[in-house]
């Protein structure tokens, strides 16, 4: 999809993310480290497919194995290795391009708008693949970690492996985690049971211990602006939550709900434990069950509209027919009653 | 099975009883200072500030049918308590804490909807209140007379001025500093001559003068202050904005009219600048939220508190000016904002950058 728009939009700069999305994740980081060669053929495949003038790939510099390995694997070639500050959520679209480009994406864009496109170092290792040796995407490598996981680590396994055997090839549980996520901490989805299967998104399989977790009951909001300055876009989540928590989500439009990423770092600083990305998912899901609503409501009084003018024209009809009958009836009597006339009259005149 | 919860699945290790626990722990040398400085009656009115304060909010969580363990675990009424305890004159009557605790708890925060929701900080309005209805007890100070000196009351004598109203003897009762220039400049006396024997700037850093509880010893407030900036409870800016709406005007002021107009440094030493500026406007729940509202904010305190002592009628004012800068927050964070990640500052979305020649 990307690359096929990519094409029409004239992209200037490719950017390869290799900040990982998420603390606990370290798959491309491995992947980088250990295959930086063939991560840097798949990206020049992709250069070419696209015809940026520039690329380069963005590393957090707490990986200074895999910057040393990628640069080495970069050199002599077009594509720049770039060292980015290490901070969540760095491995994001819109604030991997602002650190490497200045450039922010318009609000309701996409990076294309400003001539960038953005792709995971693992999405060129797939598309190396797939294009020198026409092997389609049927495996990736996905983390398994957490504190209640015997040896973490990173495996290789093919789409459809199921979690559960993930875990086991990784020293089992110990004991029984707090949290079973399906993804990173930050944005992952918490999962009941481990009975299922890796999908191509899936970058991580975490075991929480309570520990990490550090769930307790949400106080209420002390206005200390923590969340505020811990928004990479800039947005108030205190007060949107505010809005929320009274039932008015479009009132938290006004300040940015849509421009939220839900990468949970509010959340997280949050000294009074307030589940704020929860409630701004929340209000996104009821403003699009709103919209939804709405919509279906304007297509049913569509419709009955429509009926209504269609009853009306044919009750039109059916009278017009009437008359017409009547008309053609009363004539036929007229002219009969004329012609009845017209003999009387000519026997008369006979 | 803990049930379903939405990411994110990790935590920091904060707590707002965390961020309490800082502040009070910032505010302790100081307050010792206090204690050393002032004897038992100053020890008395704190203790009796903190007991009235927690008892208060427990009755009225318990009238209001909320949890008080909860509430009482997260520190802030200590800290309301111990803010308000420090901005007392430290000789005052037990009446006067117990009065001033109770209407910050109860008036000022719970009848708001408690904590997060008090439009006016606790503990500034408590001090106004007081400062109004018994200008005489809230004005009453006395000079430094450290635990160790001999002029100082002991443990009995302190009970006795605490909670018998006995008066201090001759001698100790003395004005702060503000008062006395503004008393003296009323008399037309020119600064210089006022100043003569009463100013001692490495004195009063120290902070030993005549003043309230705990707002005298500017380093340990400084130092208290830097903690609470190290360890992200507060960010610059609003002590900064509010340090330079003193220091800046006072400075003007006093090249144009020097035998009237204090230099900067007076204004900094004393009455309650800098605890006000770290400790008082820096209350999260009553200040703006982005940091650009929050320099604006910061300068109106400092403004508003040098005005009010040049013009005003009373000698201090620094809680008169962080009540109107706390009233006018939610103007300021009604315009200021932090700009939106893609969008100008007016939240329209950016558009493009159309580069030429490509």
């Amino acid at each position: 999809m990307k690359l096929n728009l990519s094409r029409r939009s004239e992209v200037r700069t490719l950017i390869m993310n290799g900040g990982e999305c998420e603390p606990y994740l370290t798959c491309d980081d491995r992947l980088m480290r250990e295959r930086a060669a063939k991560i840097v053929e798949g990206i020049r495949i992709i250069r070419h497919a696209t015809g940026a003038a520039e690329v380069m790939v963005g590393i957090e510099d707490n990986k200074p194995e895999a910057i040393e390995s990628m640069m080495a694997a970069a050199q002599g070639t077009e594509v720049r290795v770039v060292a980015v500050p290490a901070m969540y959520p760095m491995g994001s679209e819109k604030q991997l391009i602002q650190v490497l480009t200045g450039q922010e994406v318009p609000a309701g864009g996409r990076a294309a708008d400003i001539g960038v496109l953005v792709h995971n170092v693992g999405t060129a290792y797939a598309v190396r693949d797939a294009i020198r040796f026409g092997r389609p995407l049927v495996s990736r490598i996905v983390t398994v970690s957490g504190g209640a996981v015997g040896a973490p680590g990173n495996l290789e396994v093919p789409i459809g492996t199921l979690a559960s055997d993930l875990v086991r090839a990784c020293g089992g549980l110990r004991g029984t985690p707090a949290r079973l996520v399906l993804g990173g901490p930050m944005m992952g989805m918490q999962v009941s049971g481990l009975d299922v299967p890796i999908v191509k998104g899936s970058s991580g399989v975490l075991a929480l211990t309570h520990a990490e977790v550090e769930q307790t009951q949400p106080g209420p909001c002390i206005r200390c602006s923590s969340c505020v300055r811990a928004c990479p876009m800039g947005l108030l989540p205190l007060e949107m939550a505010a809005r929320i928590r009274i039932g008015d989500p479009v009132g938290s439009v006004d300040w940015g709900l849509k421009d939220c990423i839900a990468c949970g770092s509010c959340s997280y600083v949050c000294p009074a434990h307030i589940p704020l990305v929860h409630w701004f998912n929340h209000a996104k899901g009821e403003l699009a069950a709103r919209e939804r609503l709405k919509l279906k409501n304007e297509a049913t009084k569509r419709l009955a509209d429509e009926r209504n003018g269609r009853m009306e024209r044919i009750a039109r009809e059916r009278e017009e027919a009437a008359r017409q009958r009547a008309a053609k009836k009363a004539a036929a009597e007229a002219a009969k009653k004329a012609a009845a006339e017209a003999a009387k009259q000519a026997e008369e005149v006979a | 099975m803990t049930p379903l919860a939405h990411s994110p699945h990790a935590h920091a290790q904060v707590s707002v009883g965390q961020v309490m626990a800082t502040v009070m722990l910032a505010l302790t040398p100081a307050t010792l200072f206090g204690f050393w400085l002032y004897g038992w009656p100053a020890i008395n009115v704190w203790l009796v500030s903190l007991g009235v304060a927690l008892l208060a909010e427990s009755v009225t969580l318990r009238i209001m049918g909320r949890p008080i363990k909860a509430a009482l675990m997260d520190g802030s009424a200590l800290l309301t308590a111990w803010l308000l305890a420090l901005s007392l004159p430290p000789w005052a009557p037990w009446w006067l804490a117990a009065v001033g605790s109770l209407f910050a708890i109860v008036i000022a925060k719970q009848i708001f909807g408690g904590l997060g929701q008090n439009l006016f900080n606790p503990a500034m309005a408590a001090r106004v209140m007081l400062l109004i209805s018994f200008p005489l007890e809230m004005t009453s100070w006395i000079g430094a007379v450290p635990i160790t000196s001999l002029a100082a009351p002991g443990f009995v004598d302190g009970l006795a001025i605490t909670f018998a109203g006995t008066a201090p003897a001759d001698g100790i009762s003395s004005a702060t500093l503000l008062g006395q220039v503004k008393t003296d400049l009323g008399r037309g006396i020119g600064l210089d001559q006022i100043l003569a024997g009463l100013y001692h700037p490495d004195a009063m850093a120290w902070g030993q003068r005549a003043g309230s509880l705990g707002e005298t010893s500017a380093l340990l407030l400084l130092a208290g202050g830097g903690v609470l900036i190290w360890r992200r409870i507060i960010t610059w800016h609003i002590p900064v904005a509010m340090l330079a709406g003193v220091v800046v005007p006072a400075f003007l002021a006093s090249l144009i009219d020097p035998a009237h107009a204090p230099g900067p440094l007076y204004h900094l030493l004393s009455g309650g600048v800098i605890l006000g500026a770290f400790f008082i406007a820096t209350d999260p729940v009553s200040s703006p939220n982005a940091a650009s509202g929050q320099l604006v904010f910061g300068l109106g305190c400092g403004l508003l508190t040098w005005i009010i002592r040049t013009w005003g009628g009373y000698p201090e004012g620094v809680a008169f000016a962080v009540m109107l800068m706390n009233a006018a927050t939610p103007v300021i964070d009604r315009y200021l904002k932090p700009r939106i990640y893609g969008r100008d500052r007016k939240g329209v979305a950016l558009t493009p950058a159309k580069e030429s020649g490509k």
